[in-house]
């Protein structure tokens, strides 16, 4: 078993995969608090749809670069999403227009345009990442590093403004903080992150990657920074540990993955609970 | 000194009006309290003031000593319960708009923090979780960051809603040392009583609208018909 896993540690796509999904997942959880605080869970959820639709798209006019097309893409859908975007339309409505109709385009599009010769299992791939992480080009991998770096590095910087507008967004806007700078921000690492982590577990498995660290930790640290870090770290635990099992025993990526997280979740939900009746 | 400067304005959500024709002034070391039934718009006005709300018709003139930031404790419960956040993050955010792109806390900004905790005698729940206090001491949080953003104006909004006795009455004497030290109070409350007692100002808005000092508010039939 550790022969048969060192030796796969030999390969550059082990690597590479290995290398991409604790990057993501350390940037999906450190936004994941924010969101999940801002009750903004969901947009994690129709960004991944759009990204989805945007893939569809740029496999079908061709393009082999495709995050340059996708990422600026779901970038504009995040910020019209986040600003409300239309009065008439409310920010849920839109958000679902928006997440189903990506959704749904991008099928028919794979569907009646695609070269390929297995539609269902390109579809398969994209939205469950089922083995996209694995086959992963170095310049890819060498543009995850980059975005991840940057989104870290923004998200250091800016912690403080960040928590501020998490927990109180109007006192934020009435002592002169720029909120809708920061807003936009938000918006758009959050669109970035969610194009990296498609890689990752597929555009339907995102949601886990942003939401499930962050509840883990909220269960059972007390202060902000706390649950900051504790979340980063479950998720690249989580995500390093689901890479290894679905290499070793040939389960899927994205899945093992989310399948860990539930597990951690689910400790640390019952350590809350025990915490709680201790105090 | 006039700090804050109201002319004839017009409070109003798309179509619908919710208060017109408000004019009044606060000066330096004033403690405003603003009266009114439940809807007539007094978290509205506040929101305008504090500019979180834009207006169509009137005025507001601020005084150059407040631009920099307006001191504001929230209507409770638009903070979330379940918030995991300890009371010193809180507290430091305070100083946040102030800051510009400045990424971290300065030593000095902790000093004063520590002095508001001091002053609201809550030091000792600096590092506690914010959602496990009670509600008095949450105000009190809420307070010392509002105190961290401003030295000048404070606007509080319902600060003892929901409060019991002793945390109320704590509350109105920590507001009044506050305003004694020279910091402008504006307060919404629902307390009548407890209004004519601290406040040097009146503002009722609704039905009737009045303006003016507590002296000149004990004479206006709103007040007689309420006692
Ligand atoms: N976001 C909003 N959109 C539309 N109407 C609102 C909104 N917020 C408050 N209102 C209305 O404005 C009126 C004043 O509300 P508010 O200022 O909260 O009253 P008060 O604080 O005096 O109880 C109420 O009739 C309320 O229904
Ligand atoms: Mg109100």
């Amino acid at each position: 078993m550790i022969d048969k896993l060192v030796s796969y540690l030999q390969y550059p796509f082990v690597q590479y995969a290995l290398i991409v999904g604790v990057l993501v997942s350390l940037c999906s959880s450190l936004l994941g608090v924010t969101l999940v605080l801002k009750r903004f869970s969901f947009i994690g959820d129709g960004l991944s749809h759009v990204a989805f639709g945007a893939m569809a798209v740029s496999a079908v006019i061709g393009l082999s670069k495709n995050m340059l097309f996708i990422l600026p893409v779901t970038i504009i859908c995040a910020v019209f999403l986040l600003k409300g975007g239309n009065k008439r339309i409310s920010g849920d409505a839109a958000l679902a227009i928006l997440s189903v109709g990506a959704l749904g385009i991008g099928y028919l599009l794979m569907n009646m345009f695609s070269t390929s010769s297995n539609v269902s299992g390109d579809v398969c791939t994209t939205l469950f990442g089922s083995t996209s992480i694995l086959t992963l080009k170095p310049y890819e991998v060498g543009l995850s590093i980059a975005l991840s770096v940057i989104v870290v590095f923004i998200f250091i910087f800016f912690y403080n403004k960040i928590f501020a507008l998490t927990f109180d967004e109007n006192f934020a806007t009435a002592t002169g903080t720029k909120t809708e700078v920061y807003n936009l921000l938000i918006a758009i690492l959050t669109a970035v992150i969610i194009v990296l982590a498609m890689n990752l577990v597929g555009s339907l498995l995102i949601s886990a990657l942003i939401i499930f660290p962050s509840l883990s930790a909220m269960r059972v640290c007390k202060n902000f920074l706390q649950v900051t870090i504790v979340s980063a770290i479950l998720s690249v635990i989580c995500s390093f540990f689901g890479i290894i099992v679905s290499i070793v025993i040939g389960t899927p990526v994205g899945s093992t993955i989310v399948l860990i997280n539930i597990i951690v979740f689910v400790l640390f939900y019952i350590i809350g609970l025990v915490k709680g009746r201790l105090v | 000194m006039i700090q804050i400067e109201c002319k004839n304005l017009s409070l109003e959500y798309e179509q619908k009006i919710v208060a017109e024709g408000l004019s009044f002034v606060v000066n330096k070391g004033d403690y405003l309290c603003i009266l009114g039934e439940n809807g007539s718009g007094k978290s509205t006005l506040m929101k305008t003031i504090l500019g979180l709300k834009s207006y169509k018709h009137g005025q507001i003139i601020y005084d150059n000593t407040i631009k920099q930031g307006i001191g504001y404790l929230p209507q409770q419960a638009v903070i979330q319960k379940d918030f995991p956040a300890s009371v010193k993050e809180i507290v430091l955010s305070g100083f946040l708009g102030k800051m510009g792109l400045r990424p971290y806390y300065a030593t000095i900004e902790k000093q004063i923090a520590k002095e508001n905790l001091q002053k609201l005698q809550i030091e000792n729940l600096e590092n506690r979780c914010f959602r496990e206090l009670s509600g008095g001491q949450q105000q009190r949080v809420l307070l010392a960051r509002a105190l961290c953003a401003t030295k000048e104006v404070l606007l509080l909004d319902e600060p003892v809603a929901g409060l019991d006795y002793q945390s109320t009455e704590k509350m109105y004497e920590i507001i009044e040392n506050l305003n004694k030290e020279g910091v402008t109070i504006i307060m919404i409350s629902h307390d009548l009583v407890s209004a004519i007692k601290y406040a040097s100002h009146i503002l009722h808005i609704g039905k009737k609208i009045f303006y003016g000092t507590r002296e000149e508010f004990l004479k206006t039939d709103i007040y007689k018909e309420t006692v």
